[in-house]
């Protein structure tokens, strides 16, 4: 392979402990490892995070447009799931 | 930044050596801006060159105002390494000189970490970002050496080619309570395994010379030092006594 | 690899209509598109062609400015110029990243920077001559960015918002260093006086030539603005960075180099003299002083940069790509 067209790679940052990874961007690296020591250097030069992944981008499957409305809106309709969907009687804590 | 008078003259004139060091790298490092092989370089390599700037200053200010000591020395007053003042070259060049510099000063700053003299404050913050950037050569060497038939002939020239200047960091330091011999043979140990990993071969010739063994900490450089001083300093020369 | 230019099959012109007028809709609510989203042609090749154009400024525009980092007058101004010129190449990273999600690789975009047939700022194609033009480009070139690059931060197109967020936040403290640092030399000894005077008299036209050519001149405005890619007018961005000038021209103790620049009551602004439209569009086609000697160095550094990206590639195929430490 004398391809010099590195791959894309998509990078997550938890920005502290306590926090979930969240998608920063994306950057080109030859490999794993270096894509990692990239996204140290772009993503988190101002002490931004203290924990990194790096997926490849060709990896990530993702939902399309298309099934927008088949995907998304039967959550939509389930409004039990969220706690605004119950009444409590006032003065009842800690719930 | 003003001097602590406190410091006894060697550990002066150990911080005047480890800072020149750090100077002269960060300003070479500093050169590849807007030349680099690929943009995430570019970002990768002012992260080390400010790194060593930050420590620098540090270092440097533990003996002076760092803005006197760094522009208005003459050459011969340098105590830094022959090796960190060689130019950058191609990027074959400079990841091997990354490599035999950071590796060393990534052993000698664990040290003085881990001991209690006046560098111990400094080289425990240090330790952490020449960790960094010994893993930064590493990688890098591990890719050149084993990647293409170029990378790897330009990279065996490389170290072929700053071989001569490494044994000057070896040789004792006024000021600086480390043992030479012990601090080599891990060096040693340290680079030959990443050369290893890298298919690349350790090369042969010495490690020192007549004017590399510790010349360096004495005030002798190489040629192209005076020109890289020179473009240092003009402007900070050129209008004594200004504030910037 | 799944781009988002093929995630939406373009021969399905039965239910196009329907695709634009959704999306029209999301740019009527001020909602954000994103990547995968459908989206007209030409909306996507004006976001592809600005972006890039970003992209190669933030890329080219380190060179003016690493011309004085080997010369910088003091540690500490050497750190900052350091990690400003760093800044550009992390945003150029973050610009090309956002070209790539609208199906265009940041190869093919240096390709096209590289032939000529993408442009970057015209400013960058002016010399930085003294130290005072480090901080006259962080007060004038970056403030004129700034101002352009604010309303971004609410374009249209998710990925380019959200680099533009990122960026603003970074950027904040380029425009202050080179104020800090022309105040230094406005404060300092006659000669350093003047050649923070001599600075702001080059940079100053060609940083209001920046927000582009005027309203009814510009070929993209109109367009741009109904899609929400760009939230105000060329004159008008002008119009504010004039303002936003003149008051911290006189806390420097500098002249803007404009006999016509004058307070307008009636109009609540200043009004400013006319700009030379023919030097820009000189600049623009190529005749710049530093046009040649810009885009040979980025074609030099890309070229003689080849064998180490092709090690890196050849090397990830024996060892096996994506293999390795995911996690730190």
């Amino acid at each position: 392979m004398t391809n010099t067209d590195w791959p894309l790679w998509e990078v997550f940052v938890r920005s502290r402990r306590g926090l979930s990874h969240t998608h920063a961007g994306s950057l080109h690296a030859p490999d794993a490892e270096l894509a990692l020591r990239n996204a140290r250097d772009l993503y988190t030069r101002r002490g931004e995070g203290v924990s990194i992944w790096v997926v490849p981008s060709a990896a990530i499957t993702a939902s399309s447009p298309d099934e927008k409305d088949p995907f998304f809106e039967p959550a939509a309709d389930k409004p039990y799931r969220h706690p605004t969907f119950y009444e409590i009687p006032e003065g009842v804590k800690h719930l | 930044m003003t001097a602590d008078v406190t410091l006894d003259a060697t550990t002066r004139t150990a911080a005047l050596a480890l800072g020149d060091d750090a100077l002269v790298l960060s300003h070479r490092l500093g050169e590849w801006a807007g030349h680099a092989p690929v943009l995430e370089e570019e970002v990768a390599l002012a992260n080390i060159a400010l790194d060593l700037l930050g420590q620098a200053r540090v270092l440097l200010s533990m003996v002076g105002d760092e803005d006197e000591l760094a522009y208005l020395r003459e050459e011969r007053a340098f105590r830094n390494l022959q090796l960190v003042e060689q130019p950058n070259g191609d990027f074959a060049h400079t990841i091997a000189r990354q490599l035999f510099f950071s590796t060393y000063q990534h052993l000698l700053y664990a040290e003085l970490a881990a001991g209690e003299g006046p560098f111990a404050p400094l080289a425990a913050k240090a330790v952490k970002e020449v960790a960094y950037h010994r893993d930064h050569a590493e990688q890098w060497t591990l890719r050149l050496g084993d990647g293409t038939d170029e990378s790897r002939e330009r990279m065996l020239r490389a170290c072929t080619a700053l071989w001569r200047f490494t044994g000057d960091m070896f040789q004792p330091v006024t000021g600086l309570d480390v043992d030479g011999a012990a601090l080599e043979a891990a060096w040693l140990t340290s680079v030959t395994a990443v050369l290893d990993r890298a298919t690349l071969t350790v090369p042969e010739g010495p490690r020192t010379g007549a004017w590399t063994a510790g010349a360096g900490r004495q005030g002798l450089h190489t040629e192209s030092f005076g020109r890289m001083l020179a473009e240092m300093q003009h402007l900070h020369r050129s209008h004594p006594g200004a504030s910037w | 690899m799944a781009t988002a230019a093929q995630a939406y099959d373009r021969t399905d012109t039965a239910g196009q209509d329907a695709y634009e007028r959704a999306f029209d809709a999301a740019v009527a609510a001020d909602e954000r598109i994103e990547p995968r989203d459908w989206m007209p042609d030409a909306y996507r090749a004006t976001l592809v062609r600005q972006i890039a154009q970003h992209a190669h400024s933030e890329i080219i525009g380190m060179q003016p400015e690493a011309n004085w980092i080997t010369r910088a007058p003091s540690l500490r101004r050497k750190a900052i110029l350091m990690a400003k010129v760093q800044d550009e190449a992390g945003h150029g990273l973050y610009l090309y990243s956002a070209a790539e999600t609208l199906g265009t690789g940041r190869d093919e975009l240096l390709d096209k920077l590289h032939s000529g047939r993408q442009k970057y700022s015209s400013i960058f194609n002016y010399p930085t001559l003294t130290w005072a033009d480090v901080g006259a480009i962080g007060w004038l070139v970056d403030g004129a960015a700034i101002t352009n690059q604010v309303p971004l931060c609410r374009c249209s197109y998710g990925p380019y918002a959200r680099a533009m967020v990122r960026i603003c936040k970074e950027e904040s403290f380029h425009q202050r260093q080179g104020y800090e640092l022309l105040l230094a030399l406005s404060k300092g000894t006659p000669v350093q006086q003047a050649m923070a005077q001599d600075a702001v008299d080059r940079w100053w036209w060609p940083s209001l030539m920046m927000f582009g050519p005027p309203d009814d001149e510009s070929s993209h405005s109109a367009q741009s603005m109904a899609w929400k890619i760009k939230r105000h007018s060329n004159d008008e961005l002008r119009q504010r960075f004039v303002d936003i000038c003149v008051p911290q021209a006189e806390s420097l103790g500098l002249t803007l180099p404009d006999p016509d620049l004058k307070w307008n009551e009636e109009r609540g602004q200043h009004d400013f003299g006319p700009i030379d439209w023919t030097e820009f569009w000189d600049v623009l086609k190529g005749n710049g002083p530093c046009n040649e000697q810009r885009i040979t160095q980025r074609r030099r550094a890309h070229e003689e940069g080849a064998w180490v990206r092709e090690a890196a590639a050849a090397h990830a195929a024996k060892h096996g790509n994506g293999t390795g430490e995911q996690q730190a």
